[in-house]
């Protein structure tokens, strides 16, 4: 019964039986580190354990570190978390959205998708505890009635909103990833020859033993989890761009943000999610299961939501003359040509013409253009944060509290902390857990493969581990 | 799996082909012979209904907890605004009920979802260093298992197997609980 549309390219190649993918996924976490994984593991650390100096005094000394003044109040900081929350947007909807559309080329991106997700909201997460300069009070942020009273949150803010949204969709998306782990988990548990590691992944796994009835039962769940992310997804970025569009500062107070921020957010996650499969399927070997076509199929969601932002750039112009308000006219042409018309124009350039190269079928199935071009995107749109928000505070009300905004060695290294945080939980992941979802590629081999061998279930290639305990069940 | 927990004497069926095994399971069936359950590495459609078993009320959960979310923010919201400290912010009553949405949803999504999962770990017997019941560990890799219980079945051992065989189990084995 193997059916392949012959319109559809296949998405795993190279003829994988199903033992093929139990055993070219679980290699990288069954084996020693590689060299290039200890290097790359070594110097993510080394940041990681710089930036956390560099938080721990900006939280010592106290925010006066960062180059904010009395005009510019949100600068890096506030830009960073917008740009890792945005990279947060892909996983969830690369397994939420594209389950719900039934695109089977999601099976071999989700995994690590949905944990750069987890590993960027976390780094987002970093930001405001930052912002906050006295995170131990970051309960206050929390509906508890205070000491001095029962003053609670104001629930009609959306810095309160942003609490809730942000804290749903960290917990949920975990939930998604980990109920996602749980059969590959206990694959590797049932390989696993050391005691340590049975233990291990024994405990996380669950008690996991694929029957009928629980797999009927985890598929319903899947879909609904799925049908629940779908609008969570679409609801975070939209609450992050209410705490801009609810103020009065010409150049936020816009109706088009929610959508214009959700595209933008997927734009950036996708773009992420390129740079890191496109390393991922070349060191750990996995060319036949992450193919150019899933390459291409990325590169066509960055294309579209690349194509969102710019029309919503353009109509952010329209408005602001179409409105004859003369501050909203100010705000935009002050953007373009004012002393921060560079931040603007790598903006420009980065975010809507770069995309639209991926119309060349060339340069959309070129793994060195998909590289640079993701590069080049996720600079784009961190260019986008800084724009909307420092562009829109240094021409304060009055002239006379115009100012510029200069980074500090503090406001540097805090971002750089962030990619040490990002790179070593994300190199972690890598090396300990499966990162392609095998059970959900099991699934599609017999529609998706390039071509079936007599068996698919047959034994791979080569030399199979096999387990002591194992032999005991065959007579 | 409360059934296995005694000195449960199984045949266990061990398939190549995720088709074999879904047609087994009907001819099997047809033979008379009663199935435990099967064991396999990924989601086989129409599996769960070819062996009988029950449609997942999982929804209904989902639903009940999702409810549990929007009642508690409703209820959170009115109360903190409405009556224990009244506060009015941009103009706005000091109870306003379209602000409050996005916490609702909020709220009604996480509680569904947290509420669901543990529903599906509980009614599953899943749950941190729970040991499993495996009756053949290549289950997770590339085999089909399908179990019968020798003390629900009427029928002899060797014909249970001589039908299993001819449903296309590549091998027989017994397992002992």
């Amino acid at each position: 019964m193997h059916v392949t549309s012959a319109v559809r390219t296949p998405l795993v190649t190279g003829g994988k039986t199903y033992a093929d993918v139990t055993e070219d996924v679980s290699r990288q976490v069954e084996g020693r580190p590689t060299r290039e994984w200890t290097i790359a593991f070594t110097i993510s650390v080394i940041v990681l354990l710089y930036g956390t100096a560099c938080v721990f005094w900006t939280w010592w000394e106290g925010l006066g570190v960062w180059g904010l003044n009395k005009t510019i109040g949100w600068a890096w900081d506030i830009t960073n978390f917008v740009w890792w929350v945005g990279i947060g947007h892909a996983g969830t909807l690369i397994s939420a959205i594209l389950l719900l559309f039934r695109q089977k080329w999601r099976t071999a991106v989700n995994r690590a998708a949905e944990a750069m997700t987890i590993f960027a909201v976390i780094c987002a997460a970093s930001f405001i505890l930052m912002h906050m300069g006295r995170p131990w009070l970051a309960y206050w942020a929390l509906p508890l009635p205070n000491t001095w009273g029962s003053l609670w949150v104001n629930f009609k803010s959306p810095l309160v909103w942003d609490v809730f949204a942000i804290s749903t969709y960290f917990t949920v998306s975990l939930v998604f990833w980990y109920m996602g782990l749980i059969p590959d988990l206990a694959t590797i548990r049932d390989r696993a020859r050391s005691k340590v590691s049975r233990y291990i992944y024994g405990a996380l796994s669950m008690g996991w033993n694929g029957s009928a009835k629980t797999w009927a039962r985890y598929e319903y769940m899947s879909l609904i989890l799925a049908g629940l992310s779908t609008p969570l997804v679409l609801s975070v970025h939209t609450i992050v761009s209410f705490d801009f569009a609810t103020s009065v500062i010409p150049g936020w107070h816009t109706t088009i943000f929610p959508p214009y921020f959700v595209a933008g957010a997927i734009f950036s996650g996708f773009a992420m999610v390129q740079n890191l499969m496109l390393i991922i399927r070349v060191v750990f070997k996995l060319e036949d299961y992450i193919t150019v076509e899933h390459i291409e199929s990325m590169n066509k969601v960055i294309t579209l939501t690349g194509s969102i932002v710019g029309v919503a750039y353009l109509t952010e112009f329209f408005i602001a003359w179409y409105s004859q308000v003369e501050f909203e006219s100010y705000a935009f042409i002050n953007r373009a040509t004012g002393p921060y018309w560079w931040a603007y124009w790598a903006m420009m350039t980065c975010n809507v013409i770069s995309p639209q190269l991926f119309w060349s079928r060339t340069i959309r199935r070129s793994v060195v253009w998909t590289f640079t071009l993701s590069v080049v995107v996720n600079i784009g749109m961190w260019f986008e944060r800084f724009v909307i928000i420092v562009t829109s505070l240094h021409r304060d009300y009055l002239p006379s509290s115009w100012a510029m905004f200069h980074p500090t060695l503090f406001d540097i290294s805090d971002y750089i902390f962030s990619f040490g945080l990002f790179f070593t939980l994300f190199l972690l992941f890598s090396k300990f857990l499966p990162v392609v979802n095998m059970a959900e590629v099991k699934a599609i081999i017999k529609s998706s493969s390039e071509k079936l061998p007599k068996s698919v279930s047959g034994v791979a290639k080569g030399e199979r581990v096999t387990n002591p305990a194992f032999n005991k069940n065959v007579e | 799996m409360a059934d296995v927990n005694g000195n449960g004497k199984f045949l266990v069926g061990i398939y190549d082909d995720d088709d074999v095994v879904l047609k087994a399971v009907k001819d099997v069936k047809q033979a008379g012979v009663r199935i435990h359950e099967v064991y396999t590495p990924f989601p086989i459609h129409g599996l769960d209904v070819a062996l009988g078993h029950p449609r997942t009320r999982l929804g209904i959960a989902a639903f009940l907890f999702a409810l549990s979310g929007t009642t508690t923010a409703l209820l959170l919201t009115a109360y903190t605004e409405a009556f224990d400290w009244p506060m009015i912010v941009g103009g706005k009553d000091s109870y306003s009920f379209p602000v409050y949405i996005p916490v609702i949803f909020e709220l009604t999504v996480l509680f569904c979802a947290l509420g669901m999962v543990g529903t599906f770990l509980v009614s599953n017997g899943l749950g941190p260093a729970v040991k499993p019941l495996m009756f053949d560990l290549r289950t997770t890799d590339n085999k089909f298992a399908m179990a019968i219980d020798l003390s629900k079945n009427k029928l002899a051992e060797g014909d249970i197997e001589q039908i299993l065989r001819s449903s296309g189990a590549a091998e027989v084995n017994v397992k002992q609980f």
